[in-house]
C-alpha cells in the first residue's frame, strides 16, 4: 500500500528507486558475494581455515586491541570533548582540527609515520628503549595506531551532545553540594553515555578492520603482532580464494556481534533519555 | 540569610561592557524581593551571581556577611531554581529531588529511610505524591516546575533564588502555584529573590521590587512607592500602561503640544519636557477641548476601555470609572494628575 499511495512530497519514485539501488549494488551484493565465495572451493577449505591456529591468533590480536585501544580511547575521548565543549581552550581551533586529522590522513601515512616515529631509531622508540620499553613491532605498537585512529570517533559523537547538555544542570548539581566527581559520575556520564558507546563502537568497527596504519608497527609476526586483515591479503597473494573469504566472513560476523553488543548496550543506557508512554 | 551587595559590578566575558555595574543591594533575612525588568537588563546575571556562579567580580557580595565563596559558608544553603528547571533527565522525580541528600559526605548523610521520608514529605508538598517514580520529560511544564523547587529545597535552604519560574506556565497555574510559593515561603522562613519581567506578578508576590535597567538597579522601593514617586520613566512604562504628552513649560503653565490636553500649573523650570500619566487618572473635562470619543466598551475585569481621537492623534484610555460624557460631545484632557521627570535622559 506504501507504494501505491499518492504522496504529499514530489520525487518519490526517483528518491526511493536510487535508495534502493544504492543499498542494494554496493551493500548487499558485495556481502552476498562475499558470503558465498567460501563454499565455491567445497568444505574442506573452509574447514581447513577455522581449524587454523593462526588465524584464530590473528583474531584475538585484531579483536583484542581492537577492545583495548577503544577502552584507551574512551576516557580520552570524553575529556577531549568535555575540553573542547566547555572550557575552550586557546588555540581552540587548532585543536579541533588536529582531531579530524586521523579521519583526512590516508591510513597508510599514519602507518609510516607511527613506524618512524615508534621504530627503534625513532625520536619516541628510542626514548621508550631507554626506559625498557618496546613498542614498534609488539602489540603495544599496534595498540598506539589503533588509538590514533579511533580517537576521533570517541570525540566527534560526544560533543554534540555535551554541547546540546544544558550547563545549567551541571550548575545545578554543583548549587546542590556535588563534587565534581559526582556532578561527572552522576549528572554528566549518564546523559552522554548513549553517544559514548556509539562513538565506542564506532572506534571499535574501525579498529578491527583498520589496515594501513597497523601493518608497518605491527611487525607481523605470526602468533604474536599479527592482524587478521593481514591474513586475507596473504590468503589473497597465495591464491587462496576461499581461505581469504573464510576469514573476512568470520571477521564480519564477529564485528558484527560486536557492534549488536553495544547497541544493546545503548539502548539499555539511553532509558530514560528518550521520550516514554506517560505511566 | 541576608545578602548584601556593595558597588558589584561584573564584565561580560572577554570585553569590558559591563553586565552588572555597580549594583548596591541589601536583601534582609526572611525578604521576599523581585528583581524584575525588561529582557537584557542583568535580572538573571544579578541572581546567578548571588548563587555563587559567577567566580569573576569586582565589588563586595556578602551573604550572612561572609564573602560568597568563603569555605565557612555552606554552599548548599542556597536553592536555586532555573528557568529551564534544569532537572536531571536520567533520573526519576524521587532521585532528582533526593539528589541533594545523595550527594552529601557519608558522614552527613541521612541514611537512606530518612531520605525517602524527606523525599515524600516534599513530593506531598508540592501535591505530586503519585509521581515518585515519573521521569522529567513525563512531566507537565507546572509539575517540573515543582519538582525542581522541591530538589531545591530538601537540602533545607535558608535563601531561594528563582529565575523565571512561572515561564513556561499558564495563567491559571501561574497563579496558583504563585500563592502557594507566597506560603511557603511564610512557612519555611525563606529569604526569596525572584526574577521576572512580569510586573504583575513582582507587585503580587513580592515585598519589595528592585526595578532593573541596563544592568543597574533604577529603583528598589514596595509596590506603593513604586506606584506613587517612580524614579523614572522607565520605571513608570514598565509597571503599567502610560501615556506621553509632549509640551514646554512657560512661566509656570504645561503646555501640551496636544492642543486638546488642557495646560495645567507646574512648579518645574521653563523648558521642553513629557508629562507621564497613566491612563486612568486622565480625566474628561466637558466643553473645553474638541476630543471626542470614537468608542467605548467594558474589558472583562470591570474596566471601561475609550477609544479617543483628539485633533493630533488616537488615544485608548482604559479606567474602572465610566465618564458622563455622551457619543458626539466634544471635551478636553486633564492631564494635571501626570508625572513630569527632570531626569529625562
Amino acid at each position: 500500500m506504501f507504494f501505491l499511495r499518492r504522496h504529499t512530497l514530489p520525487g518519490f519514485p526517483l528518491t526511493f528507486g536510487i535508495t534502493l539501488l544504492w543499498v542494494g549494488l554496493l551493500v548487499i551484493l558485495p556481502l552476498l558475494a562475499l558470503l558465498l565465495r567460501p563454499w565455491q572451493d567445497g568444505t574442506a577449505a573452509i574447514l581447513q581455515t577455522l581449524h587454523d591456529p593462526r588465524v584464530f591468533a590473528a583474531f584475538r590480536v585484531s579483536f583484542g586491541c581492537a577492545l583495548f585501544a577503544a577502552l584507551l580511547d574512551l576516557p580520552l575521548g570524553i575529556l577531549l570533548a568535555w575540553t573542547l565543549v566547555r572550557l575552550r581552550p586557546p588555540g581552540y581551533k587548532i585543536i579541533n582540527a588536529c582531531i579530524d586529522l586521523p579521519f583526512a590522513i590516508p591510513t597508510a601515512v599514519t602507518g609510516i609515520t607511527l613506524a618512524t616515529l615508534y621504530g627503534p631509531n625513532g625520536w619516541m622508540g628510542k626514548l621508550l628503549a631507554h626506559a625498557g620499553l618496546q613498542v614498534a613491532f609488539t602489540p603495544t605498537g599496534i595498540v598506539i595506531a589503533l588509538m590514533f585512529v579511533g580517537l576521533p570517533f570517541l570525540v566527534r559523537t560526544i560533543e554534540p551532545v555535551l554541547q546540546n547538555f544544558p550547563s545549567e544542570v551541571e550548575e545545578a548539581a554543583f548549587l546542590l553540594g556535588a563534587t565534581p566527581f559526582q556532578k561527572f559520575y552522576r549528572v554528566i556520564l549518564p546523559a552522554i553515555l548513549p553517544a559514548t558507546l556509539s562513538g565506542f563502537g564506532l572506534a571499535f568497527a574501525r579498529c578491527i578492520g583498520e589496515y594501513g596504519s597497523v601493518i608497518f608497527i605491527a611487525g607481523n609476526q605470526p602468533f604474536r603482532s599479527e592482524i587478521a586483515p593481514l591474513l586475507i591479503v596473504m590468503r589473497l597473494q597465495e591464491f587462496d580464494y576461499s581461505g581469504a573469504t573464510t576469514i573476512a566472513v568470520m571477521l564480519l560476523l564477529t564485528a558484527l556481534l560486536c557492534l549488536g553488543g553495544v547497541s544493546f548496550l545503548r539502548l539499555r543506557a539511553s532509558r530514560g533519555l528518550i521520550m516514554e508512554e506517560t505511566k | 540569610m541576608s545578602v548584601n551587595l556593595h558597588s558589584f559590578t561584573q564584565y561580560a566575558p572577554g570585553s569590558s561592557r559591563k553586565i552588572l555595574d555597580n549594583i548596591n543591594l541589601t536583601v534582609e533575612d526572611g525578604a521576599f524581593i523581585a528583581l524584575v525588568g525588561p529582557s537584557g537588563a542583568g535580572k538573571t546575571s544579578l541572581l546567578r551571581a548571588i548563587g555563587g556562579l559567577s567566580p569573576v567580580y569586582a565589588g563586595q557580595l556578602l551573604i550572612d556577611d561572609l564573602p560568597i565563596g568563603h569555605s565557612d559558608l555552606p554552599k548548599r544553603k542556597t536553592g536555586f531554581v532555573f528557568q529551564n528547571y534544569a532537572l536531571f533527565r536520567h533520573m526519576s522525580v524521587a532521585r532528582n529531588i533526593s539528589f541533594g541528600l545523595d550527594v552529601l559526605p557519608r558522614k552527613q548523610r541521612p541514611d537512606r529511610a530518612a531520605i525517602t521520608a524527606r523525599v515524600q514529605d516534599l513530593l506531598e508538598l508540592i501535591q505530586l505524591p503519585h509521581l515518585a517514580d515519573a521521569r522529567p520529560d513525563q512531566l507537565s511544564g507546572g509539575q517540573r516546575q515543582r519538582v525542581a523547587l522541591a530538589r531545591a529545597l530538601a537540602t533545607e535552604p535558608k535563601l531561594l533564588l528563582l529565575d523565571e519560574p512561572f515561564g513556561a506556565l499558564d495563567p491559571i497555574v501561574r497563579r496558583t502555584i504563585r500563592r502557594w510559593l507566597r506560603e511557603l515561603h511564610d512557612k519555611l522562613g525563606l529569604t526569596t529573590i525572584l526574577v521576572t519581567h512580569d510586573h504583575e506578578e513582582a507587585l503580587d508576590i513580592a515585598d519589595r521590587l528592585v526595578v532593573m535597567q541596563d544592568g543597574r538597579i533604577v529603583q528598589d522601593a514596595d509596590a506603593t512607592t513604586l506606584n506613587t514617586s517612580p524614579q523614572t520613566p522607565f520605571v513608570m512604562q514598565f509597571l503599567g500602561e502610560t501615556l506621553e504628552f509632549a509640551g514646554k513649560i512657560q512661566d509656570g503653565q504645561f503646555i501640551p503640544e496636544d492642543t486638546d490636553a488642557l495646560p495645567f500649573p507646574v512648579s518645574e523650570k521653563n523648558g521642553k519636557t513629557i508629562v507621564f500619566i497613566r491612563p486612568c487618572d486622565v480625566q474628561f473635562i466637558s466643553g473645553k477641548g474638541m476630543a471626542h470619543i470614537l468608542s467605548r466598551s467594558r474589558n472583562p475585569n470591570g474596566l471601561y476601555h475609550y477609544a479617543v481621537q483628539t485633533t493630533q492623534r488616537a488615544l485608548d484610555i482604559t479606567t474602572p470609572m465610566p465618564t458622563e460624557i455622551s457619543e458626539g460631545e466634544q471635551f478636553g484632557l486633564d492631564i494635571s494628575h501626570g508625572k513630569i521627570f527632570s531626569n529625562l535622559p
